[in-house]
Parts: structure tokens; sequence; C-alpha cells
């Protein structure tokens, strides 16, 4: 932990429960989840296959009301979306009739701003994001990882203080992966805001972390908190340290077979 | 060259493929002996799919061919199995009935089939799952069945492709494990494509490296690490950054 840093609590999940009604059986999918998210920080939550991991993020979103517990944002409970809270989702749901330009400006144009002064926000993130020259292409002219970017684009330009990424690169080969990773952190280096990010893949979560909630298996309960943050970056994937950190939180993680 | 003629199961000579003026695989030759695990990786959108349909006769080569003990591979002679990405198995089918489906097609024996069959649940560690339905299993599990499925019917040849592409640490290391229990108890020839160069090294006896488009063979690499292999073995890593640098685009 950096020397004396007092860290500001922006985020915090308090005893959060989630469960369904399938079958007239209750399921449930998340049970008593608590923790804190600090300013800045990048948290990836990292659990198995189906786990309730995006039911978690659905919940920090604003996009289901759990069953229990209470979701506190600068110090004032949540209810519903917010606009402080930005989303990159999985499935990108990228407009295809329109442009990357015009699908990054989306949000601001809803929102009513003047045209010139949006396009000068929506250049700005897709300039950071690497697509600059890429303005007029539509997605089906995009390779995956460039889909992604567009994604993490728009969800900049509504100026979240949070991103919620929901297994961004979950659709990706492993290499496109890597590259994404990389991308991902330099972008936040550039642009520091604070990132929830949820993987099921171990190694992506520790190239990534400052910290790892570690979820169990379905109903998600907070296995472990790892605290990476002393972990130089960039980080090698085959560093002795690096593959020792992996199988002690593989060890801990429920085989969801 | 000529020594071990015999061992050969499959013989790749010169396969070259064009779609117009696009020129995805440039002079691929290569042999695998028999009951061999052969890993492919390249470099993203190296053709390494275009590759795998080429040996599964999907598409036909501009060049070149493929044997399968040294006759010109024959879909309706030779059996030729796949295994990708997506589950593929038969939803109206039970997990014993998509286990018995291939070998049915072939025409086995019943006994034969029935045999296999109890082999392959009982190798999968499935029996109580025989009468379960794909859609009531897990995805992983549905997998299983899949590759299951392809080593029952003894192939002459067992393709896969990344089978297991998005599937978690800990999952993927209980697959590879299983994988190869099927392999050393079948003895079956398997080429095994992937991106994760971990999984490669994990896996082959030997490591085809593919080059960016058009695809050529960079570099063969022999794995010869006894098993079960260590990730975190410095002879393990050393293979593993080794190949790493050669596909390195990110």
């Amino acid at each position: 932990m950096s020397v004396d840093e007092k860290k500001k609590v922006i985020l915090n999940l308090e005893n959060i429960s989630q469960s369904y009604v399938i079958k007239d059986k209750v399921k449930d999918a998340v049970e008593n989840v608590s923790f804190d998210v600090y300013d800045n920080e990048f948290l990836v939550i990292l659990g198995p296959g189906h786990c309730g991991k995006t039911v978690l993020m659905n919940i920090i979103a604003g996009l289901e009301k759990p069953v229990g517990g209470r979701v506190v944002l600068d110090g004032e409970q949540i209810n519903g979306s917010d606009s402080r809270i930005g989303m990159v989702f999985q499935s990108l749901n990228l407009m295809p009739w329109r442009t990357v330009m015009a699908n990054v400006e989306f949000g601001l144009e809803i929102s009513g701003m003047p045209k010139k002064q949006r396009r000068e926000v929506a250049q700005k993130y897709i300039d950071l994001v690497g697509l600059h020259g890429f303005e007029n292409s539509y997605p089906h002219e995009l390779s995956g990882g460039m889909k992604q970017r567009v994604g993490i684009a728009r969800a900049y330009t509504s100026n979240p203080e949070i991103l919620l990424m929901d297994e961004p690169f979950g659709q990706l080969d492993a290499q496109t992966r890597y590259a994404m990773e990389e991308e991902v952190l330099r972008i936040w280096e550039k642009e520091k805001r604070t990132v929830i990010f949820v993987t099921n893949n171990i190694e992506e979560a520790i190239y990534l972390a400052d910290r790892i909630v570690l979820l169990s298996n379905c109903p998600a309960q907070v296995k472990q908190i790892y605290d990476l943050k002393d972990l130089p970056r960039p980080r090698e994937t085959t560093s002795p340290e690096f593959l020792r950190i992996r199988t002690e939180i593989s060890d801990n993680t429920d085989l969801a077979l | 060259m000529e020594e071990n003629q015999e061992n050969v199961k499959v013989r790749v000579e010169h396969l070259t493929k064009y779609f117009g003026d696009l020129h995805v695989l440039d002079d691929v030759s290569f042999n695998i002996k028999k009951g061999e695990f052969v890993c492919v990786v390249g470099p993203t959108g190296c053709g390494k799919t275009t590759f795998l349909n080429l040996l599964t006769k999907i598409y036909q080569p501009t060049k070149g061919e493929l044997y399968i003990d040294g006759e010109p591979a024959d879909p309706k002679k030779h059996s030729l199995a796949v295994v990708f990405q997506e589950p593929s198995s038969m939803p109206w089918l039970t997990v014993e009935k998509n286990l018995r489906f291939g070998l049915e097609i072939k025409k086995l024996p019943k006994d034969e089939i029935d045999r296999r069959v109890e082999n392959m649940l009982d190798l999968l560690g499935l029996q109580e799952f025989r009468d379960r339905y794909p859609h009531q299993l897990s995805v992983s599990t549905a997998q299983r069945i899949i590759i299951g499925r392809a080593f029952a019917l003894q192939p002459d040849l067992l393709l896969m492709d990344e089978p297991y592409g998005q599937m978690d640490i800990k999952l993927r290391f209980y697959l590879e494990d299983e994988v190869i229990r099927l392999w050393k108890e079948t003895g079956t020839t398997v080429v095994f494509i992937t991106h994760n160069i971990e999984e490669a090294v994990y896996l082959a006896e030997r490591v085809l490296i593919l080059t960016n488009k058009p695809a050529k063979i960079k570099e063969e690499v022999k794995i010869d690490l006894p098993r079960p292999r260590n990730v975190a073995d410095p002879e393990f890593i050393k293979l593993r950054n080794h190949i790493t640098d050669q596909i390195k685009w990110w």
C-alpha cells in the first residue's frame, strides 16, 4: 500500500443480495456482498462462469433492484441508473447503421448537447482509444478489438465517475485480449476514472487490477479481496510472482464444471 | 525423411489456398505421426481457420494435398472428427444418445457401440448425466460431451479448433487434463488449434507456429516436458515465451 495515502471511498456495496423466482423456486444469485470501491482505482470482480457477476454489475448500474442491501455512491444511496456511472457491455450494442462517430456521440446527442460541442468531446475520446481515422467507419467494418474501443470511447463521453466494464473482452481471442488489456490500462492511466471490471479470467484480473474481489460460485459471495497495488505495471504474465499469485487465486476459486 | 514413413499418419504437402486474390495459406507441408498431439498457433487472423477447413476438406486447396495413411484424404473413406469452439451437441438427444450418434452413423455393431459409449461415460465421469439433455448441462459439460463423442469415433484425425476458447483458467486446466487423458487412453492423432500459447505448451508434443497471412510454418517446436506439466516450471516458461515471441503482434 502506498504511503499514508488516505483512500477515498467513492462507492460502497452494503450487504447486497439478489434472488429470483424460477419455476416456483427461489434461486439466490448474490448473497450478502459488501465491499468498498476507492476513487480512481482499477477494481476487478473475478468469479467463475455464471456465478452472479453480471447480476452484481446490473445492480451497481441501477438496472435492477437488489432484494437486500444498498449501493451508496458519494455517500448517498442510488436508485435506478445514474449518469455518474457508465457501462461497457460485453455485447456492445453498437448501432450498425451509425458510424463510429455517431455511435460515440449518441449519448451526448440524446442529452441535447449541440452538434459542434458533442463532436469535440466524441473526437477526444475517439483519439484516446486509438480510433483516429475511423470516425466514418461502420461497426461491421471494424475488428472485434476495434469495436470494443468504440464501446469504451462511448462510455467515456458521458464523463462518468465510475466505468463499469462487464467482461468486455469475453468474446475476443487470447491475443487480441492481451492487446486490449494493454490498451485499457493505457487509457485509464491517461484519463483516470474508477473502473469496475468484471471477468472470469484470472490472468486478465491480475494483469489489470489494483484490487481483485474474488467471488464464489453461485450464489455469489465475496471469498477474498486481493490487493495488488504493489505489483508494478506493466505486469509480466510469465513472471514467477505473477504465476504465484495466479496459482494462489486459482486454488481459492471454485471449479464451475 | 524416409526413416519414419510407416509411423506417419497424416502428410500435408504444399497446401496452398487463395480466395480470389487473397493469399491465405502458402505452401504448408508437414507430417503428423500416428497418435501424435500437435498444436497449431499463430497470430490472430493468420488463417488458422482456413487451415483447419482445408484439413477437414470443407474447402478444397488451390494447390497441395492431404494424405492419410499414404492415401489422399477422402471423407468417404477416412474418418475426420472436428470439435469447434461453440458446443455443437444435438439438443434433442440425451448425453448418451449424443455419444452414440456418430457411431450409429458409422454403422458399428451394437455391442461395439455399447462398449465405446460406456467407456466414454466412465472416462468423462458422466455416467449420472447419461439421460440428461444438453440444455440441462453447463456449457463446459456440453463441450466435454462433444469432445468425448469425437474421441469415441476413434477417428483417423481429430481436429480441435480452440475448444476451450472462453473458459476460465481453473476450468481450462481441468479440461486440458481431461483431453490428455482421453488422448492417451485412445491413442488418437490430434491437431489442436489455439490462440493460447500456454495451452499449446501444456498440451502438445509438437507446436507448429504459423506466420501472418499468407500463413507458412515459421517454426516447429518440440515439447519434451514430462506430464503432467508444470506451467510455472522455468523450462515450460522458456518455451512459452519463445513461442510468444514468434507470433507477438500486440
